[in-house]
């Protein structure tokens, strides 16, 4: 399932990104889990503080790489969504 | 699939065998280290660190039962430190809550319980001593921390039937993550497997309570359903591979791909005492002997799904068919899998003894009576 653009992501309180410095890479850490993030997906996740919604999210991507990204963060934040590492703030109300 | 090898991803410390409980389905090996023979801080510290620059990220540490090592918190700093997430492992038997305090300042970021049932008395024949209190008070604690929570539950036949109860029990807890693990026949569960098996029918009922507990508690608690493997058409893939992203270091040091491995005695494990553990990784024997594809035989070896579940474990192969390098028996393809089915037809006795965990020279857990096997 796809998120809305009006959903409000924000990372699950229990995850962290840190730094790998063997992969050089960053990486998303939780419970029994590490996802590689790159460049782009660290940017992304980077702006998931529970306020901005998806569109807001697209938008300024979108100007930041001058191209239409919303299609790329959507379904990138959907997978995380999916499983339960982002989670909506809207539902948390 | 390439042979060459990959960055491990996790690492799990067993601290030690040492462990208050004595469940009949410990997956330690049935020869417990004593404690003499545990590697010390100091060593425990660099395997981290060697760890650390091999890739790994994740680490668990575990037993036996961790809180016994009194330099828990200098290990736990020292993994903070080199930017480990860690997850400890416990029965939560010894916890006080000065020492989660002392273990959430030292970096401990997630906190693994284990339950054995929805009762006290049920629990408490299980774990073969009194616990129920003391875990109860262990996950306010945690919660209280604001730290990473699970309850980790294994199944078998004397509790499946109370999963509903079960399932609740942990989310009144407040547990982030539920896993809900059918016991595996590895250590000690292999001497009672007799008594531990659950009922095909059990099994059915299991994955109907998850699938609508799943619902019930989505977004609150995360619940890791592993269906037992001898209920399934085809073998679970051993942490996507023999020698790919894992590795355990046992309580004396010595490196094995899986925290089961030590039961294949045709293996030898070097140690972290002789050797580094990057050396371990990349050329021991026993990382090497299953890693990739190359050691596959019929019907694995041109099977579609070799690259789905490598062939399955290889400490059952071992344990069930006497050959590491046979298909898992679990597997219905396997020419082996009659035995498994027999094992299941033969499931029956509602009452079951269990041959309790105790280390060589110890006195047996109150209650213990000797199990059907072994
Ligand atoms: S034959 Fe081997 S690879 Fe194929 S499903 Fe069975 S265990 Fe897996």
């Amino acid at each position: 399932m796809l998120l809305a653009g009006t959903a409000r992501p924000a990372l699950w309180h229990l995850a962290r990104i840190d730094f790998d410095p063997v992969r050089e890479r960053r990486v998303l850490l939780y419970p029994e889990g590490a996802v590689l993030l790159n460049d782009t997906a660290a940017e992304i996740l980077a702006l998931c503080d529970g306020v901005r919604t998806v569109d807001d999210i697209a938008a300024t991507l979108s100007v930041r790489y001058s191209t239409d990204v919303t299609a790329d963060v959507v379904e990138y934040l959907s997978q995380l969504a999916e499983r339960e590492l982002v989670r909506d703030a809207n539902d948390d109300g | 699939m390439p042979t060459t090898t990959g960055k491990p991803t996790t690492l799990l410390a067993e601290l030690t065998h040492r462990c208050p409980l004595h469940c009949p389905y410990c997956s330690n090996p049935v020869a417990l280290t004593r404690s003499r023979g545990e590697l010390s801080t100091e060593e425990w510290q660099r395997v981290l660190t060697e760890a650390r620059a091999l890739g790994v990220l994740q680490l668990g540490l575990s037993g036996g039962e961790p809180l016994v090592r009194r330099d828990l918190e200098a290990i736990v700093a020292h993994a903070r430190g080199l930017g480990l997430y860690s997850t400890l492992v416990t029965s939560a038997l010894g916890l006080t809550r000065e020492r989660a305090v002392r273990l959430k300042d030292a970096g401990i970021d997630h906190v693994q319980i284990s339950f054995q049932d929805a009762e006290r008395e049920g629990a408490e024949r299980i774990a073969g001593t009194p616990s129920w209190d003391a875990k109860h008070a262990a996950a306010r604690w945690v919660k209280e921390l604001g730290l990473a929570f699970t309850v980790n539950v294994v199944l078998h036949r004397a509790n499946l039937d109370r999963l509903a109860e079960i399932i609740d029990m942990a989310a009144a807890l407040g547990a982030d993550r539920l896993e809900l693990a059918n016991t595996q026949y590895y250590g000690w569960a292999v001497t009672n497997r007799a008594a531990l098996m659950p009922t095909r029918a059990q099994v059915e009922r299991s994955v109907e309570i998850v699938d609508r507990a799943v619902e019930r508690y989505r977004r609150r608690m995360q619940i890791i359903y592993v269906l037992p493997d001898y209920h399934s058409e085809f073998p679970k893939p051993c942490y996507g591979g023999w020698g790919a992203h894992y590795l355990v270091v046992a309580p004396d040091g010595r490196v094995l791909p899986c925290h089961a491995a030590s039961d294949i005695t045709t293996l030898t494990f070097d140690t972290v005492r002789e050797r580094s553990l990057a050396w371990i990784w990349d050329e021991s024997a026993a990382f090497r002997a299953f890693r990739g594809d190359a050691w596959m035989r019929e019907p694995c070896r041109s099977c579609p799904r070799k690259h789905v579940d490598f062939g399955g474990c290889r400490c059952q192969a071992f344990a069930l068919v006497g050959d590491a390098a046979a298909t898992d028996p679990v597997c219905t393809l396997s020419p082996e899998r009659y035995r498994i089915d027999a094992m299941l037809d033969a499931v029956a006795s509602p009452e079951p003894t269990y041959r309790y965990r105790t280390m060589p020279g110890a006195a047996p857990a109150v209650g213990a009576r000797a199990g059907d096997e072994g």
